[in-house]
């Protein structure tokens, strides 16, 4: 499990934040080397990248902490009420068991959507600044990124369970699945074009199979939210789908829509009893 | 007395039959194509103009998704049908272009996506999922390899000539491909497919080369 002090971690991601700057963490090219040579260069780079110690997305997780506490809104107070599905202010395992049907708002959601939920009702708060800023960029922090982050490091080293019982829940389990399968836009595809094979590659990109339940799906879903270093940002599963969907030539997907939340519950599903390690550090 | 026992033992046996096993009761019941579509829009509520053709599917990505690119064989052949009267073939007959272009037109991953200008240039990104030149190490594995791809077929004009139709729409070949219809969508331009096609089919070109 990798739960650490709020001081803790700031000074470790700083430490890191620093060498990645300095390039200190990236491989290099791969150069005109023999095949297996190649595939060794990756996996030392894989694994370099993958040390939890030297994640900087922990600045993320204490940002969060501190965001999930303050009081903000026109209601001026706090998240701490919030229910995310283990109980009114219950962060702990929360994480592992959403998408989930909330009865108070009679809808399936991620944990993006019931924080903008939890935002709104609570809090009274404008979630136009906090939907603008969905994604961070160079000068840009973002409130979901930190909340996402600090909320699902507290369902790390858990296993992923998210409940497909409710009538609501399955049917965003099978439009999921039909969204999965769904090709369309000018390059013909669909999620399962890239990701229903075993030991596929993009370029020298690995490409897990996500239409099965088994290691794959488990080691991916289990990994999110994660920084990038290509991009020196920590994202969320929402980011991950609108990549997804800028790649497959489609128009970007509403923010924290219910399609958005039906693929991940299909995804979700195929990575059952997975095990939670987040914040992850991916290329 | 009788025949109403065998009827409530048979109706007792159909039941058994008929309960969900432990597997199928995992797997929720499929939604109507209404409800997932209803989906869709509400995730794509207002595109960009010019970008709702992208979300709404044509005839033939309709049914390749709901067969999962496995069609029956005849829906497949009605497929191959209608997607091969959409190949247009250069006005002079000539599909071999530049190979050099063609290599830039394959390693050219951009063009299309929300990030990109409007006026960025348009790749194939061929080595996102094919082998090509032996010597380029950095290719994908959805599609098959195509190293020493004209070699292979002895640089026959005919062979080219398909390669043209199979790079401008995959599915005038094989009903579901999951290769993108590059002509058909008009994504890559004439010039372009032509490029890639010399790119397989030049013997001085790097693909033919060992």
């Amino acid at each position: 499990m990798l739960r650490r002090t709020t001081r803790e971690n700031f000074v470790r991601a700083m430490i890191i934040r620093a060498m990645i700057a300095a390039g200190l963490l990236w491989a290099g090219p791969v150069g005109a080397q023999p095949a297996d040579q190649t595939e060794k260069e990756i996996e030392k780079y894989r694994e370099m990248i993958s040390d939890p110690m030297a994640n900087p997305a922990y600045l993320n997780v204490d940002r969060g902490e501190i965001l999930w506490a303050q009081k903000r809104g026109s209601k001026n107070v706090s998240l701490e009420t919030c229910d995310l599905g283990e109980g009114a202010g219950k962060v702990e395992g929360a994480y592992a068991r959403l998408p989930r049907y909330f009865a108070d708002a009679d809808r399936v959601m991620d944990l993006e959507q019931r924080l903008l939920w939890c935002m709104d009702k609570i809090q009274g708060l404008d979630t136009a600044d906090v939907i603008k800023r969905r994604f961070s960029g160079p000068g840009v922090t973002s409130d979901m990124e930190d909340l996402v982050a600090y909320i699902a490091n507290k369902s790390s080293g858990m296993k992923l369970s998210a409940p497909v019982s409710h009538p609501k829940e399955q049917e965003m389990y099978a439009v999921g699945e039909a969204m999965f399968y769904r090709r369309s836009s000018i390059s013909d595809f669909s999620c399962a074009t890239c990701h229903s094979e075993d030991g596929k590659r993009i370029r020298l990109q690995a490409l897990p199979n996500l239409s099965v339940p088994g290691k794959a799906a488990q080691e991916t879903m289990g990994s999110w939210p994660t920084y990038r270093v290509s991009q020196s940002q920590t994202r969320t599963m929402q980011h991950r789908l609108w990549d997804c969907y800028r790649q497959m030539r489609m128009p970007i997907p509403d923010y924290a829509s219910d399609g958005i939340t039906a693929l991940t519950v299909y995804l979700t599903k195929k990575a059952e009893g997975g095990e939670i390690l987040v914040p992850s550090i991916k290329r | 007395m009788q025949t109403k026992f065998i009827i409530s033992a048979l109706a007792a046996v159909a039941a058994q039959l008929l309960l969900p096993t432990e597997g199928s009761a995992q797997q929720p019941a499929p939604v109507s194509p209404q409800v997932v579509e209803a989906y869709v829009k509400g995730t794509w509520k207002s595109p960009p103009e010019g970008w709702q053709s992208r979300i709404d599917q044509d005839e033939t990505q309709k049914l390749c998704s709901q067969y999962r690119n496995s069609p029956p064989a005849n829906i497949a052949q009605n497929i191959v049908a209608r997607e091969k009267a959409t190949v247009v073939f250069p006005a002079d007959g000539k599909v071999l272009g530049n190979w050099k272009d063609g290599e830039k037109v394959a390693q050219t991953g951009t063009g299309g996506q929300f990030t990109d200008p409007p006026d960025a240039v348009k790749g194939g990104n061929c080595y996102a999922c094919h082998q090509m030149a032996a010597k380029e190490l950095s290719f994908g594995t959805l599609g098959p390899s195509l190293v020493e791809y004209g070699k292979i077929r002895k640089y026959k004009p005919e062979e080219a000539k398909e390669t043209y139709a199979k790079i401008f729409n995959a599915q005038s070949v094989q009903a579901c491909s999951n290769m993108p219809r590059f002509g058909y969508h008009k994504f890559l331009t004439e010039q372009q497919m032509k490029d890639v096609t010399a790119y397989l089919f030049d013997p001085e070109s790097p693909v033919n080369k060992p």
